[in-house]
């Protein structure tokens, strides 16, 4: 599979700061790849060094073949960007932004079909510093795809919107994948790059600390899944750390939660099933009861022992 | 060329959107010209060497206008692009700075000379404004006192941490500039004292030149101010270049 990012031994520091050390990933075409981890991880200064808008201290950087500060001419046209921080003119409006922007490349999307695509329609002719934070960062995303480019980067990307906003932009980067472009992008929302990501980079003060699919991330740590009900007078039915796929149980008070391994897997029953045969054939009244997947968020939290925050 | 065009038209279009810059360099010096030409009309004083006070007003309302742009709109503008990142986004994208940078330029030079335009069109229409020089030349000298305080606010942009200082400074250094160049009040009615210390200020220079090429006097007598503004030109664009800076 082609590669079309190649960051080698990252280093960037500001002052007495090191924002990024020893970073080195790949990212292979068609794929969308996120970098995830908590404010002041390094997300933004790594994703810049790529893009060519800041000067790596050490380290080596090759995007679509190029070195980014050397030959950012060639690169320029090919690349669509969205950074955390940027503003456009307050009086600019939505159509004459997407205009402008398309007027500086080669060959530029129609960009009415994006404003329709990012729900902006009604804000056509609307001034920048009219539109919500969230108009304002659908216009960037807009403005980051109306190149057509082959490689896309997005800092923070669905900050600021809300949740169904954030589905259709989700939707929209699928689509972008479908046709064959490249996304990397940035979140501190684990559950965006889980659902969205083909592969994630974990970064926590400067340097990655896991790198895979986010399926093999959560498996790979052997995370466990848990049920958690609440059954009267509280008491912990018995039995149930016997179990197959259980591994142990826990009473807090008025729930229960069980651990365990198994999605069905190695020839037991899932996890739930398990429990919920086992709670009914003891004529156990349980109540509340539902399962918690392990998540990024789980994978995160025993990786750096901190949990992660907005 | 499509994007600098683009871009020159879309500068445009906020310029006019910008309600407080569009009237200073377009509204106010025309304002002024039907104050005091209300008040004095255009006959023919000995004061101004035989022409009327909107015949000398012209002139030094360009210069005004000059130091509107050059100081105040263009350093605000610069400043404000680059401290709240829109020149950081301009900057992801296939422009070369010098690109946006002349389409600045541009249009800014194109609204100052509006602003002449409307004036000289006024002064023709009621006041039958004289003007007994060479078209070229004032238009050579127009050009030039436009570049070097376009270059001055570039300067003042690149110095200036933050859009609010360069606003305020070039505020303080505006005001008073216009009132003690001549290029508000003429000279001519000022003490002997703020006369002298005129010469120190750079927008004298441009309504000296200008005043002078308007009534018809020779380059050769203002060698002077044309060393002045080269200079400032060269001086400003070496020093813009070294602190220009994206964010
Ligand atoms: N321009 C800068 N100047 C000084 N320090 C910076 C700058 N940009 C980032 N930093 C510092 O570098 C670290 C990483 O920041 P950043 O790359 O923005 O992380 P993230 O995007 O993951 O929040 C932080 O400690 C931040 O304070
Ligand atoms: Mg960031």
């Amino acid at each position: 599979m082609n590669q079309v990012v190649q960051v080698e031994k990252l280093r960037k520091t500001y002052g007495a700061t090191v924002a990024v050390d020893e970073v080195s990933f790949e990212v292979r075409e068609g794929e969308i790849f996120g970098m995830v981890g908590p404010n002041g991880a390094g997300k933004t200064t790594t994703i810049e060094c790529v893009e060519g808008l800041r000067r790596p201290e050490r380290g080596t950087v090759r995007v679509l073949g190029l070195d980014p500060t050397r030959q950012e001419r060639a690169l320029r046209p090919l690349l669509g960007v969205q950074l955390q921080q940027a503003n456009l003119p307050e009086h600019l409006k939505v159509w004459e932004a997407l205009d402008l922007y398309a007027s500086f490349y080669p060959h530029p999307v129609d960009w009415k079909g994006l404003i329709e695509q990012l729900g902006l329609a009604e804000k056509r002719d609307a001034a920048f510093h009219k539109l919500s934070g969230g108009q304002k960062q659908r216009l960037f995303i807009a403005l980051a795809l109306v190149n057509d480019p082959q490689l896309v980067f997005l800092d923070e990307l669905t900050t600021g919107l809300d949740p169904q906003a954030r589905h259709a932009i989700w939707d929209l980067m699928r689509d972008v994948r479908q046709r064959g472009k490249t996304i990397v992008l940035t979140t501190h929302f684990m559950e965006e790059a889980e659902r969205l990501c083909d592969r994630v980079a974990i970064l926590d003060h400067g340097r990655i600390v896991a790198l895979d699919t986010p399926a093999n991330l959560i498996q790979g740590l052997g995370i466990e899944s848990r049920i958690v009900f609440s059954v009267e007078g509280g008491r912990t039915p018995e039995g149930l750390a016997d179990l197959p796929s259980v591994t142990r149980v826990e009473n807090l008070g008025d729930r229960i939660v069980v651990y365990g391994r198994t999605n069905g897997q190695n020839g037991h029953a899932p996890l739930v099933a398990e429990v919920v045969n086992a709670l009914t054939s003891r004529g156990v009244r349980f109540d509340d009861l539902r399962t918690e997947q392990p998540s990024l968020e789980d994978v995160f939290l025993t990786l750096t022992g901190q949990a992660m925050r907005d | 060329m499509r994007a600098f065009l683009k871009l020159t038209r879309v500068e445009i279009k906020l310029f006019f959107r910008e309600p407080y810059g569009a009237f200073f360099t377009l509204a106010f010096p025309l304002m002024l010209l039907f104050l005091f030409g209300a008040i004095y009309g255009n006959e023919p004083s000995p004061y101004f060497g035989g022409y009327g006070t909107v015949d000398v007003s012209v002139p030094a309302y360009t210069a005004m206008i000059i130091g509107t742009s050059g100081l105040l709109t263009l350093t605000i503008t610069m400043a404000v692009y680059r401290e709240f990142g829109i020149l950081r986004r301009l900057r992801a994208t296939p422009l070369r700075p010098q690109t946006i940078l002349s389409a600045q330029v541009v249009v800014i030079f194109l609204m100052t000379l509006l602003g002449m335009a409307l004036l000289v069109l006024a002064g023709k229409l009621v006041y039958h404004l004289r003007f007994d020089g060479n078209p070229l030349s004032v238009a050579a000298a127009f050009v030039l006192g436009s570049l070097s305080f376009f270059a001055l606010g570039f300067v003042l942009a690149g110095l200036m941490p933050t859009a609010r200082t360069a606003q305020v400074v070039g505020m303080v250094i505006f005001y008073p500039m216009i009132f003690l160049s001549g290029s508000a009040i003429p000279l001519e009615v000022m003490p002997e004292g703020v006369r002298s210390f005129a010469r120190f200020l750079p927008l004298t220079h441009v309504v000296t030149l200008l005043r002078g090429l308007w009534i018809g006097e020779a380059w050769s007598q203002h060698t002077t101010e044309v060393i002045v503004l080269l200079a400032l030109l060269v001086v400003g664009v070496l020093v813009s270049i070294k602190t220009f800076r994206w964010e």
